[in-house]
């Protein structure tokens, strides 16, 4: 088991905050390291979700590694490399970068792993 | 002190007694109690105030999981650190070795410590990125020194990581 959040969308879906629970609980007893397989999402967008309302934002912060900024990236959104290091000097160098935007209760899932690997993270409606 | 990694574990070999003790000091540099800008930093806010629903929800739901999370990835490293306690030779450098499975905790755990520690002296940016200043002189130096340490150690995991 990795570090990866659920992606069941009905399970998700049934219980936003009180699935937070499951998904650390899975970080906990994974501390699996490697970051040379990540789970590649593949972002299938339909017109519907195109238009969701919330993003997850990403904030500086001085202490974290900029190494660790960006294996945290591939690791819980399954990024390639090249694209957690631009969002990584993003958050770096202008304060903050949005890395996902969809549904509320993934952007919650999502915010949870942030917070359990330590990066400052929020949610916020789009606009 | 010297870096290699196995095919199961990490090593930091050759570590002498002062660096020895900053990684005895991970564990217990991780408790936020009495610093409320450490706890502030360890558990942030998942919205802005204007969703008071939702950072309720986390506060109730979310938190007491994270502070489980961290405090597992903690004893971790401690169980790890015994090992420096070991040594017959009270003042002889010592080695550490990590296994693979322990290094995300590790990470977690420096982690938390760093965070924990420039919450606490309010280290700014520019302070954080001197490598070049002494730790010796006052404990706000000697903290910036750990924070700089454990840092380093992050690197070395990471970059074991990458290379494993």
């Amino acid at each position: 088991m990795s570090w990866q959040p659920r992606r069941g969308g009905a399970e998700v879906a049934l219980s936003p905050l009180l699935a937070s629970a499951h998904v650390l609980v899975a970080m906990e007893t994974s501390f699996e390291s490697s970051v040379e397989n990540p789970t590649i999402e593949h972002e299938i967008r339909s017109e519907e979700a195109v238009g969701l309302p919330w993003q997850v934002v990403v904030h500086n912060d001085p202490v974290n590694l900029m190494s660790y900024v960006t294996m945290v990236f591939q690791k819980v959104f399954g990024f390639p490399r090249e694209k957690a290091e631009r969002h990584m000097l993003e958050v770096h160098q202008s304060g903050r970068s949005i890395v996902w935007s969809g549904a509320r209760e993934r952007g919650e899932l999502y915010v949870q792993q942030l917070h359990g690997y330590l990066l400052l993270a929020t949610i916020e409606r789009v606009g | 002190m010297e870096f290699r990694s196995t095919e199961d574990q990490l090593e930091i070999s050759e570590l002498d007694p002062f660096l020895a003790e900053l990684l005895r000091q991970i564990p217990a540099s991780t408790k936020t109690e009495c610093v409320p800008a450490a706890e502030q930093r360890l558990f942030s806010a998942p919205a802005d105030p204007t969703e008071p629903e939702l950072c309720a929800e986390w506060k109730l739901y979310v938190q007491p999981e994270l502070l489980r999370l961290f405090g597992t990835a903690t004893e971790t490293v401690a169980s790890d650190l015994q090992q420096l306690n070991e040594s017959e030779k009270p003042f002889a450098n010592c080695t550490l070795r990590i296994p693979h499975e322990h290094a995300a905790a590790w990470l977690s755990a420096l982690n938390q410590a760093r965070l924990v520690i420039a919450a606490k002296y309010n280290f700014t940016e520019k302070e954080l990125c001197d490598h070049y200043r002494s730790p010796i002189g006052s404990r706000r130096d000697l903290s910036l020194f750990q924070v700089n340490f454990y840092g380093f150690l992050q690197e070395f995991i990471l970059r074991e990581l990458e290379s494993a």
